[in-house]
């Protein structure tokens, strides 16, 4: 593959201490009936068995098409949705069944950033109150006040601090991701789970929040776990990319790594479907090199349902009867490279 | 919005966009959801003059004992000499008595001004009633959901299932009929009503992103639901108090006119309009025409205003809640 036209920071070196580990993390909503005779008719299997880790200062992305469970995965790192089974551990503590009260400490150090800055700011507070209220509510106590403090905030996420008295509709939708962005940082957190934190913005405004993020974990040493289905702003960013299929981790590797040799099936699908900027002629050799677009057929099934064994079975050009019967394990493939699949793509000839 | 596009990393100038670049110093000052919602109302004529129609209804409640006094009539006295007809019957309105006295020669715009004080004290006071104790319900309800708004949302359709008139008329047969009784009985029914807008609020609001957010950042369920969500259902509530004030006004006055509300011989409009009837038949219209005007001006005038605050603080959230 040529070099990729975008200005990717080279991949960070990783610190090798794990900040974030989760093992064998599910999630399964109950589908209920009845208002008084309430029973269960169904269960959306919405993560199942997902493990992975992050070290210090990475960023591991993690993409999917909607519906794959990734922001699930994202809300049970913060602690917003109560894992079914599985294991969270963060610097060495198990957080995965914490009570409230002893989760309250930790949320210093895990923040969120969300995916709609439209509802992500309450619109009855101004923006003080918004960036101010980590620090109320975790009873920080500032050195020059929790004012000059917002203040600093808001600079550093470039925006006017004289804003301070302003009320989020008075902002547009890339300010206000910064807003929400200067308040997951007010408590300085060690780890920052983005949800899509740029898919409800305009490309042009996704860009300079993007650089916004390096350049914040550039400055304060923070580590990333970003959710998105952008392929293109998780290249850009992200020194390992997780893939996630109704569900399952299918993939998850070194960044260059997976752009250049995907293995998995579905991976490859989706690199086939992000638009090149110059479809044509791309090779500096003059050759055309022109990529196939695979189209996956028919929809994904539903999670309420999903198919046995390895879920993109009933997609994949590859699948055969192994594939229906046998849960394809997620195995390191190559350096850091796991994939599950029985035939992954990009097999060097042996 | 007509902000332009904020620059990357170096702080993004003032946003607002007409102003004249030499007063940049300008103090940047944000405009609450509730200062743009009060500046519509201000632009809406008849919620305007619906406004000032309930300011004279509140001052003529106020005044009242000088209304008695200008006219030297005082509420329960009966003038059976210059009040009433020689045959006994209600005089019309004449220089002595401008609207008129009623059955037992008393002064009916003196009555008006006394009766007001009853709509607008069981209006205010059974509203506020209804309002606090649905929204609470309403908020817990829907927060915390579960089981506990299986409970709560259950009971209220119950609640709503009751025929209020019928129980109305007998829970007073028992235990007597007053004012704190009135405010009880309203209270007590129209909290369901108030409670299940609520709660079909904050089902939708605590879904929002920053509901979450709060949650990331450990605060408290009763935090988020007073300081994050109650701000949110704070305008659906005060649309649905102005709209609640008159048919809480009416429904007093229905009481009244059925003889299980105000006891006479308190002045109350609900219960002039009932005795009216008693001497409709022989001419006397102005004991049913005025305090019924009364009663129809006051409940127009909150209803007009309560649309005016409606499109104010639209509560379908269009403008508001950007």
């Amino acid at each position: 593959m040529s070099t990729p036209v975008t200005q990717a920071r080279p991949a960070r070196v990783a610190s090798r201490e794990t900040l974030l580990s989760v093992t064998g993390l599910t999630k399964h909503f109950p589908v209920t009936r009845g208002v008084v005779f309430r029973h269960r008719v169904g269960l959306v299997r919405s993560v199942e068995d997902v493990t992975f880790s992050v070290a210090a200062g990475q960023t591991l992305g993690v993409v999917g098409e909607s519906g794959c469970g990734k922001t699930t995965t994202a809300r049970m790192i913060a602690r917003l949705v109560e894992p079914t089974a599985g294991q969270i551990i963060f610097d060495g503590t198990d957080i995965t069944h914490l009570r409230p009260g002893a989760m309250r400490p930790l949320r210093r150090e895990i923040q969120m950033i969300f995916q709609d800055p439209y509802s992500s700011l309450n619109p009855r507070h101004t923006v003080g109150a918004i960036v101010g209220a980590p620090f109320r509510l975790q009873k920080v106590k500032t050195e020059r006040g929790i004012k000059a403090t917002v203040q600093e905030l808001l600079e550093m996420v470039g925006l006017n601090p004289e804003h301070y008295n302003r009320y989020p509709h008075e902002f547009s939708g890339g300010q206000r991701q910064r807003i929400g962005i200067a308040r997951t940082l007010a408590l300085r957190p060690r780890l920052i789970v983005a949800d899509e934190p740029v898919s409800a913005l305009d490309v042009s405004i996704q860009a300079q929040v993007v650089n916004l993020l390096g350049d914040l974990q550039d400055e304060l040493g923070l580590t990333y776990v970003i959710i998105a289905h952008d392929l293109s702003v998780i290249r850009h960013v992200c020194d390992r990319v997780a893939v996630m299929y109704l569900g399952n981790l299918v993939e998850l590797a070194e960044r260059d790594s997976l752009y250049a040799r995907p293995r998995h099936p579905y991976t490859v699908a989706l690199l086939s479907a992000v638009p090149v900027p110059k479809p044509v002629k791309r090779d500096p050799a003059g050759r055309r090199d022109r990529r196939d677009r695979i189209r996956l057929v028919g929809d994904v099934p539903s999670p309420l349902n999903p198919p046995p064994a390895c879920r993109f079975h009933t997609r994949c050009w590859k699948a055969q009867e192994v594939c229906k019967t046998v849960m394809p394990p997620l195995v390191e493939i190559s350096a850091g490279h796991q994939v599950a699949c029985h035939f992954p793509e990009n097999t060097p000839a042996a | 919005m007509s902000q332009s596009v904020v620059g990357a990393i170096p702080p993004s100038e003032p946003a607002q966009g007409g102003a004249a670049p030499l007063e940049v110093a300008r103090k940047i000052e944000g405009r609450s959801p509730w200062r743009l919602g009060a500046q519509r109302l201000a632009h809406d004529r008849a919620a305007m003059v619906s406004l000032a129609v309930i300011m004279i209804v509140v001052l003529m409640a106020i005044f009242a004992p000088v209304i008695a006094s200008v006219t030297g009539h005082g509420p329960y006295q009966q003038f059976t000499t210059i009040g009433l007809s020689p045959s006994g019957q209600p005089v019309g309105p004449n220089s002595t008595f401008l609207l008129g006295t009623d059955d037992l020669g008393r002064d009916i715009l003196v009555r008006i001004a006394y009766g007001a004080r009853i709509s607008l004290l069981v209006g205010v006071v059974a509203t506020a009633l209804t309002v606090v104790v649905g929204a609470t319900v309403g908020i817990t309800a829907g927060y915390f959901g579960k089981f506990t708004d299986t409970v709560l949302a259950r009971f209220m359709d119950w609640l709503l299932a009751i025929p209020f008139l019928l129980f109305a008329i007998s829970l007073v047969t028992v235990i007597g009929a007053g004012l704190a009784v009135v405010i009880i009985v309203i209270g007590l029914f129209g909290w369901a009503s108030v409670g299940r807008v609520v709660r079909g609020q904050v089902l939708s609001i605590k879904e929002k992103e920053y509901v979450e957010a709060a949650r990331s950042l450990g605060a408290s369920p009763w935090r988020i639901m007073f300081i994050d969500i109650l701000p949110n259902v704070i305008a659906p509530i005060i649309v649905y108090t102005t709209l609640l004030i008159p048919l809480t006004i009416v429904t007093e006055a229905s009481l009244s006119f059925l003889g299980v509300g105000i006891p006479p011989p308190t002045a109350d409009w609900g219960q002039m309009i009932s005795e009216s009837q008693s001497v409709y038949q022989y001419g006397a219209w102005w004991f049913l025409v005025f305090p019924s005007l009364a009663l129809l001006i006051t409940t127009l005038a909150f209803n007009i205003f309560g649309d005016g605050v409606r499109d104010a603080f639209d509560p379908r959230g269009d403008q508001l809640f950007v």
